[in-house]
């Protein structure tokens, strides 16, 4: 069986590597699916470092440690040595919460790359109950603390929606003092734990321009100083996004138990085949598992995408989306404003309830 | 940002931004948080000798003498590139030349 993709088939750059899907916190965007995989069906350390040898033979150049909150593992040092054994380039996605300076110390040694941290506002009280945890807060200032005395790289990830949008100037204010080259302003993604608390989540209109052009100013204001890198809110958009950069494309994730998805949301779409990493090589999942092949490339697509001229950039927009709204995951992303079903998600972005979160929790 | 980089400072790449090699993603490219970016032949040759120890002086020194090209532009290139580098927090300029 051949071990390398064809020159046809791109390869892959990054692995997003769900150790677990435990997390201490309960942030109602989570990006993990609904079903948490449970602790008992996790991939042991010596799995991973076969999955992050296959990885780097691929050609992925880096690996994200995430999860859930990846530090629930006690192996997570071993884990994170074996990334870089593998040769490849090693980001945590962490909550912070978890992390004893001591840990992240055996960390660096191991060889991690950089970390990221997440901050759910600006302030103590909001972002402990936007978390659902007390105490979270100061211990994520606590730990980027650490990050920037080990000289490690930080970035904080920001989490955008109705109860902090307005301030995301204080949160990237707050990334400059933590010492932070970098901040992710991310606009909630509406999969999973996120879907199921939409209209909680969702900013209004307004709120939304005045953020994007915030950005703007910011990233001119701040230039030099901190890079800002933003995930625009698609439901107020006029083209969808390229998710992932294209279903196959440039990146794949590993579920805690072993499945291999295109994207952190694949498994919301019924009927596709995902191969585990305990029977199959990672090459042979990139290059022949059903889901992968699934909606690769433009073979798939149907009108308006399959005659438009940004189908090689948007590529349809994200399958997860375009099937959650409109029941067709090979129809355009509706968020398009050239889908039939663009009506469907004006009229989701213009629902906002000020309700209890469900919070993210394991059954 | 202004093109005018002091010939003294000696850039360096920082903690978790690495030049490598790659076969399957068609040669050389810079690692950094999250980020890959394609480095092409030239600012290759520029990266490799941001070490922290040369200073931009001799770095362009070097390169005119293995490209037989004039200083001029060479310092125009390298400026150039570092600036844009350093903008996006994927090179120290380190002012304050070799201590720390």
């Amino acid at each position: 069986m051949a071990s390398t993709p064809p020159a046809s088939m791109p390869a892959p750059l990054g692995l997003l590597a769900e150790l677990t899907h435990r997390c201490p916190l309960g942030c109602p965007y989570c990006s993990n699916p609904l079903a948490l995989d449970a602790p008992q069906t996790e991939l042991d350390a010596a799995t991973w470092g076969r999955v992050f040898r296959e990885a780097a033979a691929l050609g992925i150049l880096q690996v994200h440690l995430s999860g859930g909150e990846p530090a629930a593992r006690r192996d997570l040092v071993e884990i994170t040595a074996a990334a870089r054994a593998a040769g490849l380039y090693s980001n945590l996605i962490t909550s912070a919460v978890g992390i004893t300076p001591g840990r992240l110390a055996a960390l660096a040694q191991a060889g991690l790359d950089h970390v990221q941290i997440s901050i759910q506002d600006s302030f103590a009280q909001s972002a402990d109950r936007i978390a659902g945890y007390d105490g979270a807060f100061a211990r994520k200032l606590a730990l980027a603390a650490e990050v920037v005395r080990l000289k490690l790289p930080l970035t904080v990830n920001a989490v955008m929606h109705r109860a902090n949008i307005e301030r995301i100037g204080d949160m990237v204010e707050l990334a400059l003092k933590l010492g932070a080259a970098r901040v992710e302003i991310a606009h909630v993604q509406y999969h999973g734990w996120a879907a199921a608390n939409r209209s909680v989540l969702m900013p209004t209109r307004a709120q939304v321009e005045r953020a994007t052009a915030l950005v703007e100013e910011l990233r001119v204001r701040h230039r030099g100083r901190i890079v800002i890198d933003a995930v625009v809110p698609d439901y107020h958009a006029k083209y969808p996004k390229p998710c992932a950069g294209g279903w196959a494309r440039r990146s794949l994730n590993v579920t805690p138990a072993g499945k291999v998805l295109p994207c952190h949301a694949a498994e919301s779409i019924p009927g596709l085949e995902f191969w585990n990493v305990r029977d199959h090589s990672l090459a042979d999942i990139w290059m022949n598992s059903p889901a992968f092949n699934a909606f690769r490339g433009t073979a798939w697509m149907k009108e308006p995408c399959v005659s438009c001229p940004r189908r090689e950039q948007d590529f349809g927009g994200c399958r997860c989306q375009a099937f959650a709204l409109t029941g067709d995951a090979a129809a355009a992303d509706p968020v398009c404003h050239l889908s039939p079903a663009h009506a469907v998600v004006a009229a989701l972005a213009s629902v906002c309830e000020d309700q209890a979160y469900r919070y993210r929790q394991m059954r | 940002m202004d093109n005018g980089l002091d010939l003294d400072i000696r850039p360096r790449l920082p903690r978790g931004v690495r030049l490598v090699h790659n076969e399957a993603h068609g040669g050389w490219v810079l690692l950094a948080p999250e980020r890959v970016f394609k480095a092409d032949a030239i600012a290759v040759e520029i990266i490799k000798r941001c070490t922290g120890e040369a200073s931009l002086r001799e770095i362009v020194e070097d390169l005119s003498k293995t490209y037989s090209a004039p200083r001029e532009r060479i310092t125009t290139d390298v400026t150039v590139l570092l600036s844009g580098l350093a903008e996006k927090k994927l090179l120290e300029l380190n002012p304050q030349s070799k201590e720390g």
